[in-house]
């Protein structure tokens, strides 16, 4: 049953988006990011919106599931949202009831947080949805690695990056196997006070750690027998190689971000 | 010229620093064993014999405490020639699992290259022809978490092969898994070692090392017999008095010989045992 769960929501494809080079993706978030934060109006907004749009096309993930990302952070967008609503005094009055006055630059203001919240979750679930998770961390290890000069240790993040993944459904079998041996000698672990169902835990977690443990150790007695030394001299099955399509994408970024800079200016609202 | 593996008179023991006074517990007792290339050597034990031990001082992850180990010429006590002697002698562990780092079955595959920093083109090929030789090709691209224990352990052994070790030593490889993966496993050793690969097999299925060509049995750090399986196995009765058993079928054929059958005393295999009783039979 928890085997099911999938870590990272990667959505195996061929699409121009997937086939981009992961590095690229990276920067390309990032440019997206900052035409969010640097758009004022709603019309440069819309820039974003258009951008995001494309992207979503292109890369043939269903438009649902862009809907799907924002579902978990529907709290936090209704929270901020009221935030603004209420604190923001400036602007004429729509609504006076005792202390409490909404103001036209409150519901402004709580359109357009929200506006970039969602666009902003949309936009980086994308790039999780078409780069799978060892792509991503080859890519981090790859764009860190000028910091090794001052001794900034890419190579091993990345490595305990990838061990980390490669053990997530591994571990995850352990526990149900683990939950199920405790189920089997009378645990109680779906019953009673959240105090009692934590306290029911601990000998779900002790075992697991302690295999965990052990599995460490094998596994850097394996990872040492295949010659493991660290990042020095090392070499990788795949390249990442940057394609003409690559700098395309860059560049109609670029083109996006002068659009929300010049909407910034221009536009009426 | 040089042997190929020579343990000469190798003394290894674990000390356990958190007992007051400090515990040694030496498992591996002068043992000297020599290891000719392209030999298939099945090490047999019961648990707490040493053989895992052993097998650890053949790739310098065990370093013995007083005489040496040579592998082609080269002490793995030198801690120079250590990435040269881990790819000669290449390891695999009991549990799959363990031992496969990666998320790709291809880039697992290509682990101990990128560590030996091979070039790119040269990884593909080698991963690739490792991935054929174990019959794992087709499944190149998936995650290992959903592939079976024999499949999962055909992946660890391609990582080691992909290195082109000369010799792979086997740490009990197919103690976790079922019987199927058991026969996928054994088929690929047999033809590993038939392509020229020197195969050290730690195991305590006495089925397994009946495949083999020379058995060496240990008990309680020393090496008690070095022989051919059907030479090891005759000796039924030294082998239950260190906590071991016969093949099945040997079992079977020592009782029918109490009971007058005129068998031979050294059969090992089903195979042998079904044509012998044939043959008695028709006989009459």
């Amino acid at each position: 049953m928890i085997k099911d769960i999938t870590i990272g929501q990667f959505f195996p494809g061929n699409s121009i988006v997937h086939r981009l080079d992961p590095r690229i993706k990276l920067l390309l978030t990032v440019i997206y990011i900052v035409m969010l934060f640097v758009a004022d109006t709603f019309c440069a907004l819309g820039a974003g919106v258009v951008f995001l749009l494309i992207s979503f096309l292109l890369s043939g993930i269903p438009i649902k599931m862009m809907l799907k990302s924002v579902k978990p952070i529907v709290p936090i967008i209704l929270f901020t949202g009221i935030l603004n609503l209420f604190f923001i005094s400036t602007g004429d009055i729509l609504f006076q009831w005792k202390f409490i006055r909404i103001t036209e630059d409150g519901v402004r203001t709580m359109i357009f947080m929200a506006t970039r919240i969602i666009l902003l979750i949309c936009g980086t679930s994308l790039l999780t949805y078409t780069t799978s998770p060892i792509t991503l961390t080859d890519a981090i290890e790859r764009i860190l690695s000028p910091l090794k000069v001052i001794k900034f240790p890419a190579h091993e993040i990345a490595m305990m990056m990838t061990i980390a993944l490669r053990f997530i459904p591994t571990l995850i079998e352990e526990t149900d196997k683990i939950m199920s041996a405790q189920k089997a000698r009378g645990a109680d672990m779906e019953t009673g006070s959240i105090l009692k169902r934590a306290k029911a835990l601990i000998p779900i977690l002790i075992p697991l750690f302690v295999s965990a443990f052990r599995r460490a150790e094998e596994l850097a007695l394996a990872m040492e027998c295949r010659c493991y030394h660290g990042g020095d001299g090392r070499t990788r099955l795949k390249q990442l190689k940057t394609a003409p399509r690559d700098y395309a994408a860059v560049a109609v970024a670029i083109l996006f971000l002068a659009a929300v800079i010049v909407l910034n200016r221009f536009s009426p609202i | 010229m040089d042997k190929f593996i020579e343990i000469k008179g190798a003394t290894f023991s674990y000390v356990d620093e958190y007992d007051d006074p400090p515990t040694k517990n030496t498992v591996i007792k002068n043992v000297s064993l020599d290891i000719d290339r392209g030999e298939f050597v099945a090490v047999l034990g019961h648990n707490g014999s040493g053989k895992s031990t052993l097998a650890k001082l053949l790739n310098a992850i065990n370093l013995p405490e007083s005489g040496d180990v040579l592998i082609e010429g080269m002490n793995t006590k030198d801690e120079s020639r250590l990435y040269d002697i881990r790819k000669t002698v290449g390891m695999v562990f009991q549990n799959p699992d363990n031992q496969i780092v990666a998320t790709v079955v291809e880039e697992d595959v290509a682990f101990a290259l990128e560590n030996i920093g091979v070039e790119p083109s040269e990884i593909r090929r080698r991963v690739d022809e490792a991935l054929k030789t174990v019959g794992m090709y087709d499944y190149r691209e998936h995650a290992p978490h959903k592939l079976s224990g024999g499949q999962k352990q055909r992946i660890a052994i391609a990582g080691v092969l992909a290195m082109k070790p000369e010799c792979i030593v086997m740490d009990e490889p197919t103690a976790m898994l079922d019987p199927i993966g058991r026969r996928e496993i054994m088929s690929t050793i047999k033809e590993l070692n038939a392509s020229g690969v020197t195969i050290v097999l730690i195991t305590h299925y006495m089925e397994e090392a009946a495949q083999a060509g020379r058995v060496v049995v240990m008990n309680d750090g020393e090496v008690i017999a070095d022989d051919t399986p059907k030479r090891v196995f005759s000796q039924a009765e030294m082998l239950k008095g260190v906590g071991l058993d016969v093949p099945d079928v040997t079992d079977l054929t020592h009782a029918l010989i109490k009971e007058g059958l005129k068998l031979p005393d050294d059969i090992i295999s089903e195979d042998e045992c079904v044509d012998e009783l044939y043959k008695l039979l028709k006989k009459g």
